[in-house]
Parts: C-alpha cells; sequence; structure tokens
C-alpha cells in the first residue's frame, strides 16, 4: 500500500461566502489580507477559501465577518482549495457541492434579510414559522384549457 | 457550546447560524476533513478505508448497500456526537442517487430516534418566511445555551 501524506497536514478550510450590496469578494480579500499572517486566502466568484490553522483561520474570519455580519456567511470545508479530488480544474464541469451552495445562495437574501430584521426585535416579538406549503387539489381540465385558449388569443 | 448536527449536513445556512450564535455545527465537512487530513495509507479518492463500511454496519444492516453504509460511517458519528439537531424538509438538492436518498431518510429516522431537542424547518421562500425562520433558529440555539448553562 501506498503511503498518504495530506497536503496542508493539520489545517482547516473554510469557505467565506458574500451576498451584500456594499462588498465585493475582492474587498474582502484584500481586508483578508491585511490580517492573514500566514493564512492562505483564495479569491472566488462567491468569495473566499480561507487555509490555515484552527486558531489562525478562527480569527481572520472574526476579523472579516465584522465587515458586514448579515451578508456573509461562513462553511467549513473538508478538502483543501485546489485539490485534484474535487477542482474543477481537474475534473471539468462544477465542483461537486457547487450545486448546493448554488441553491442556497439563491435564498440567502431572505436570511440576510431575516437577520436584519431580528436585530430590531425582542425574542418574544419573532414571527411563528409557518407550517410547510402544501399543494392543493390540482388542475382541472377545464381551468387549464381555458388558460390555454386565453393564451392563444 | 453545544454541538448542533445539521442537515442537509453540507448546509451553508445551517452551518453559519449555528456558528455564529456560538455553537458547533456537526456537519459532513469536519468527517471529510478528518480523512482528508489525517497521513496513513493512500485510499483514494476519499480516504475511505474498507473498515468504513464495517462500521456503518452499525446504523444499518449488511443487506443494505455499501454506499448507504459507507455513507453512515461517516454521519453516524456524528449524530451520535450531537446534543441537539436543526433539519430542513424541504432540501431537495441533497437527494442524490440511491444511496444518497436512503442515507437521507436513515439519518432523519435515527435523529428523531435520539433524545435530543430538534428543530424542523423548511427554506424560506420571501422575506417574512425569512424572519420566522432566523427567529426560529436563533430562539432554538439560545434555549440550548440556556440549558447547558
Amino acid at each position: 500500500m501506498k503511503e498518504y501524506i495530506p497536503t496542508y497536514e493539520g489545517t482547516v478550510t473554510r469557505y467565506v461566502f458574500v451576498d451584500s450590496p456594499d462588498i465585493t469578494p475582492q474587498t474582502l480579500a484584500t481586508r483578508a489580507y491585511e490580517v492573514s499572517e500566514g493564512v492562505m486566502i483564495k479569491e472566488t466568484c462567491f468569495g473566499l477559501q480561507v487555509t490555515g490553522m484552527p486558531g489562525e483561520v478562527d480569527r481572520l474570519i472574526e476579523h472579516i465577518r465584522e465587515m458586514d455580519p448579515n451578508h456573509i456567511f461562513v462553511k467549513d470545508r473538508g478538502f483543501p482549495p485546489g485539490d485534484p479530488r474535487r477542482c474543477r480544474a481537474n475534473l471539468g464541469g462544477a465542483r461537486p457541492g457547487y450545486y448546493g451552495h448554488e441553491f442556497e445562495i439563491g435564498l440567502i437574501r431572505f436570511v440576510s434579510h431575516g437577520l436584519d430584521a431580528i436585530e430590531l426585535m425582542d425574542e418574544q416579538d419573532y414571527p411563528e414559522v409557518k407550517p410547510p406549503w402544501t399543494a392543493g387539489p390540482g388542475l382541472d381540465a377545464r381551468t387549464l384549457k381555458r388558460i390555454i385558449d386565453a393564451e392563444e388569443k | 457550546m453545544v454541538k448542533v448536527f445539521i442537515y442537509p449536513s453540507t448546509s451553508l445556512i445551517l452551518s453559519d447560524m449555528v456558528d455564529r450564535w456560538g455553537h458547533e455545527p456537526l456537519g459532513a465537512a469536519l468527517q471529510i476533513r478528518e480523512r482528508i487530513q489525517t497521513p496513513g495509507f493512500d485510499s483514494p479518492p476519499l480516504q475511505m478505508t474498507p473498515d468504513d463500511p464495517k462500521r456503518g454496519l452499525r446504523y444499518a444492516a449488511v443487506e443494505v448497500p455499501s454506499g448507504v453504509r459507507g455513507r453512515m460511517a461517516l454521519m453516524g458519528p456524528l449524530i451520535e456526537e450531537a446534543e441537539a439537531a436543526i433539519v430542513i424538509n424541504d432540501a431537495d438538492f441533497s437527494f442524490g442517487c440511491m444511496g444518497c436518498a436512503r442515507t437521507n431518510e436513515l439519518v432523519k429516522l435515527l435523529i428523531r430516534h435520539r433524545d435530543i431537542p430538534i428543530l424542523e424547518l423548511t427554506y424560506p421562500r420571501s422575506e417574512e418566511e425569512g424572519v420566522a425562520f432566523v427567529g426560529a433558529i436563533k430562539q432554538f440555539l439560545n434555549g440550548l445555551s440556556e440549558g447547558a448553562a
């Protein structure tokens, strides 16, 4: 059996997603480099990937989160950046896991709005979560025909 | 700090919310990282060893496909470690092959069988739902902090 030596042993990698009207990944990267102190930073289209020893990464994330706390989102990543098993430069097509991020980033503006709103509320005033939407009875043929006819006119 | 299992285990939103309010999110990345960042014998591509499906036997029977047992070798220990859980029920993107789909069902079942606080939600689809979604998570996590204190 072959020996396996990790590329960045003992490090952690975190994604930093930014969905802000005021901050771009570039400004985020510039601020991150100012306080990086050896932490590896990779700028991406959605934000950053930060790799380093756990304490250093936590410190850096805490610092850049302050820029716009309700529009910057952080998540752990298992692989370091550029790992040939995950990097799309080697695989072609989107990176595995991208689709999940793509889906959630589409909804993140509602979460940002929620974060902004609850800052101004007391805990007892938080609105209740409504039960999930369920489909009503299906569209009957007559209504469907009426819609089609209306479109054709 | 309470260890909170998140489902979908790759969720950016849940991972961030749990971390933001001072708890530890238990997601798939932690298990993947443990394998990828630990030196040992080469077992490509994800450093899953033949022992992993055996560990999965703890959660799924031997006639269950090895894909489910392999995935459970990652998710099972996290579920056991969890002190609370947040589950999003309409995470369609986590539906994949049959291995993923059955593992997802098993993960939800095992979480519900554990005697831990669970918050079940759906993704917000409007700004109003966003406020309720974030409020529910914050309330739940604050409740955990008070319980742990």
